[in-house]
């Protein structure tokens, strides 16, 4: 047992990979010699060398470009986007091209890449720094789309996304980078579309991804002390959905929320809710509630931003609220 | 550059035309199997292009498509210059660049038709043509993306050590948008075995090139600014871009890095299915039929002492493959309706959930 923050999981998950595969690749902007810009990959240059660690030019088309084409050769890649943001510049890649490659060559080529991206706010960064953007993602047919929430499940779901055939997005979080946890010894491989129940109870389901996660469990616990059991889970990959994890306990507690730190229209919750208001319907006791961040851009300063992310407090305060 | 009355009205019928510039040295030395070959590739792609446009005149096809007639020297002439093992990126108009890979011209019509025995059974269409089993690496819809997919496959085969270059073509329109831009730099940076070319038709779809170009050439007036020679070639003229493509195919072959060629060439028809291109001059559209790659080619092989018969015969056998892949194509199956959930991952099916 090692104790690993989610920042250095993204290396320690990258090296076991690349140690297995001499044939995976890393590239994107500043990843090499700089260890990247929220240093998640120190020291891969150093143990892979230059050909197989690879600094590109700020070209998001060209690095996602050149990282589908080797795959659709049959070369595993990893692209680092560094901010999620930034898949707004190239989108026609993630969506047009790599999403689409597959099917609309009618198997002619797999893509077997991971773009691996920061995610999130929490570091008062604004509008083009700190999205939620895991949804845009999972709205586009033929990606795959994960979003960790601990040191380990990194570790796990990276290896699983590496080793998975089919192009991934890896959401990141930025506000997790410092979290600490142990991760077992040994090769570390887990399953994509695999959510987990963190914590049990029978009275309410908790649905998180990434940091909702922590602040859905403070919550639950908070909730505890008032008589409500919350059941708590992450669901860890949005594509493909464990629709079985959520459904089953939504039918063991009758009550879904969902708590997601995207902006309201759209937000992968909305496709939590409809799921559960068709195929657990007569199991609901309550009416289905998002938790989400206000349909607006994030704003900067500390108490703004603070302000606008589903907090433990507003979990708390609408769950008690709904079912008072 | 300024404007006038007729073009702020944008009356480009009005300009004054672009008429060719035959640049080729006629007296180019190459093997007599090679220009028959150069010949047979031309009659190709021209009968098959030809079949595909009576077909749409039929309403056989739906959707849209994109003709390559009277641009044929420019796949004909790299196609020729590719090793078998070489990678292929075309856009929407791409039936030439995956026929000249060696692509069956029955599974190509079939795809137009969205039948079952179609190059990838009905889900790609006219736009999307594939067959990476020979090395053509797809033809994409939207501009610009594609050449950083070529980046790709060139870094696989350096990474490698295959020694297989990639082609990537695209139009002229094609260097006003960014990825362009990302991807030469990109391909500089890193040497990589790749050979990008312009086909430049002088319109990009319904607007002409010069019009809203910084630069006259389109392609290599940029090409400084990625460090590569500037490449201009008549891209009518298949001897000679025959020998430009094996030129910079063989110097990425060697390490020494990408290309860029301009080819300046013409369509015969307009951008696409809906378009009778009135927007161009007619002395300009006039003066390109005569220079009609085909024409200038057939001409050349006379004047070399090619026999007439010679050349018609490779003509009928060809047309007797076209039609035999026309029937082909016609009596394939539609697609099974199961086929729409299949493919999407690499196991095959289209699950999203458990």
């Amino acid at each position: 047992m090692a104790e690993l923050s989610y920042r250095d999981a993204v290396a320690y998950g990258i090296a076991q990979e690349m140690r297995r595969d001499p044939n995976l690749v890393f590239l994107g902007e500043d990843v090499a010699a700089a260890g990247g810009v929220f240093k998640t990959t120190v020291g891969l240059l150093e143990e892979f060398g230059p050909l197989r660690v690879r600094d590109t030019p700020i070209s998001e088309q060209a690095i996602l470009g050149a990282a589908a084409g080797a795959a659709m050769t049959g070369i595993p890649v990893i692209a680092e986007i560094m901010f999620s943001d930034f898949l707004a510049v190239c989108f026609d890649l993630v969506a047009n091209e790599i999403a689409k490659l597959r099917y609309m060559t009618d198997g002619q080529v797999s893509v077997p890449m991971v773009i691996r991206t920061a995610n999130g706010a929490g570091s008062r960064f604004g509008a083009q720094h700190s999205q939620s953007v895991e949804n845009w993602c999972m709205m586009i047919p033929g990606l795959k789309v994960v979003a960790p929430s601990n040191p380990a499940d990194v570790v796990g779901l990276l290896a699983a996304s590496i080793r998975d055939p089919d192009p991934v997005v890896f959401f990141e979080h930025k506000s997790l980078m410092a979290n600490k946890a142990e991760i077992p010894d040994g090769e570390l491989v887990d399953e994509l579309g695999k959510a987990t129940v963190l914590r049990t109870g029978g009275d309410v389901t908790i649905v998180a991804l990434a940091m909702m996660v922590p602040r859905a469990l403070a919550a639950a616990e908070r909730l505890a002390e008032h008589g409500i059991a919350a059941e708590v889970i992450d669901l860890r990959t949005l594509v493909p959905l464990d629709t079985k994890a959520v459904l089953e306990s939504v039918e063991r507690t009758g009550r879904l929320v969902t708590v997601e730190e995207n902006p309201r229209l759209c937000g992968w919750g909305a496709e939590i809710a409809s799921l559960v208001a068709h195929e657990a319907f007569w199991s609901l006791d309550a009416p289905i509630v998002r938790i989400t961040t206000p349909h607006i851009p994030l704003p900067a300063a500390a108490i703004l931003e603070d302000g606008t992310l589903p907090s433990v407090d507003r979990i708390v305060d609408t769950i008690r609220e709904e079912w008072a | 550059m300024s404007i006038s009355a007729e073009e702020e009205l944008y009356d480009y019928a009005t300009r004054p035309a672009r008429v060719p510039d035959p640049q080729g040295d006629p007296n180019i030395d190459l093997p007599e199997e090679t220009r028959l070959n150069l010949y047979r590739r031309l009659q190709e792609l021209r009968q098959v292009e030809k079949r595909a446009y009576d077909l749409f005149m039929q309403n056989l096809v739906k959707g849209t498509s994109h003709l390559s007639l009277g641009m044929e020297a420019v796949s004909a002439g790299f196609g020729e210059a590719m090793r078998d093992d070489d990678y292929v990126f075309a856009t929407y108009r791409g039936h030439a660049h995956t026929l000249s890979k060696g692509a069956s011209m029955e599974a190509v019509l079939a795809e137009l038709l969205g039948r079952a025995n179609g190059l990838m059974g009905g889900k790609g269409g006219s736009m999307h043509l594939s067959d990476a089993e020979r090395g053509m690496m797809g033809s994409y819809a939207i501009i610009g993306a594609h050449l950083t997919l070529a980046n790709g496959t060139a870094w696989s085969a350096q990474m490698r050590g295959s020694g297989q270059v990639t082609i990537c073509f695209f139009g002229d329109g094609t260097t006003n948008i960014g990825a362009f831009h990302e991807a030469l730099n990109f391909a500089a940076i890193w040497d990589l075995p790749v050979v990008f070319v312009c086909e430049n038709n002088l319109y990009m779809e319904y607007t002409p090139i010069d019009f809203i170009t910084a630069v006259s050439h389109p392609a290599a007036d940029r090409a400084s600014a990625y460090g590569l020679e500037p490449i201009v070639v008549d891209g009518n003229d298949v001897d000679a871009v025959y020998a430009i493509a094996k030129q910079a195919i063989d110097k990425a072959r060697d390490g020494g890095g990408p290309s860029l060629v301009e080819a300046i060439t013409y369509r015969s028809g307009g951008h696409s299915r809906a378009d009778p291109g009135k927007y161009r001059p007619a002395e300009e559209v006039e003066a390109w039929k005569n220079y009609d790659p085909i024409i200038v080619y057939h001409q050349r092989l006379l004047a070399r002492g090619f026999s007439e018969a010679a050349l018609t015969e490779i003509n009928n056998t060809i047309a007797d493959q076209v039609d035999r892949a026309t029937e082909g194509a016609k009596n394939g199956a539609q697609p099974p309706l199961e086929s729409i959930f299949t493919e999407l991952w690499a196991d095959g099916g289209s699950e999203w959930r458990n």
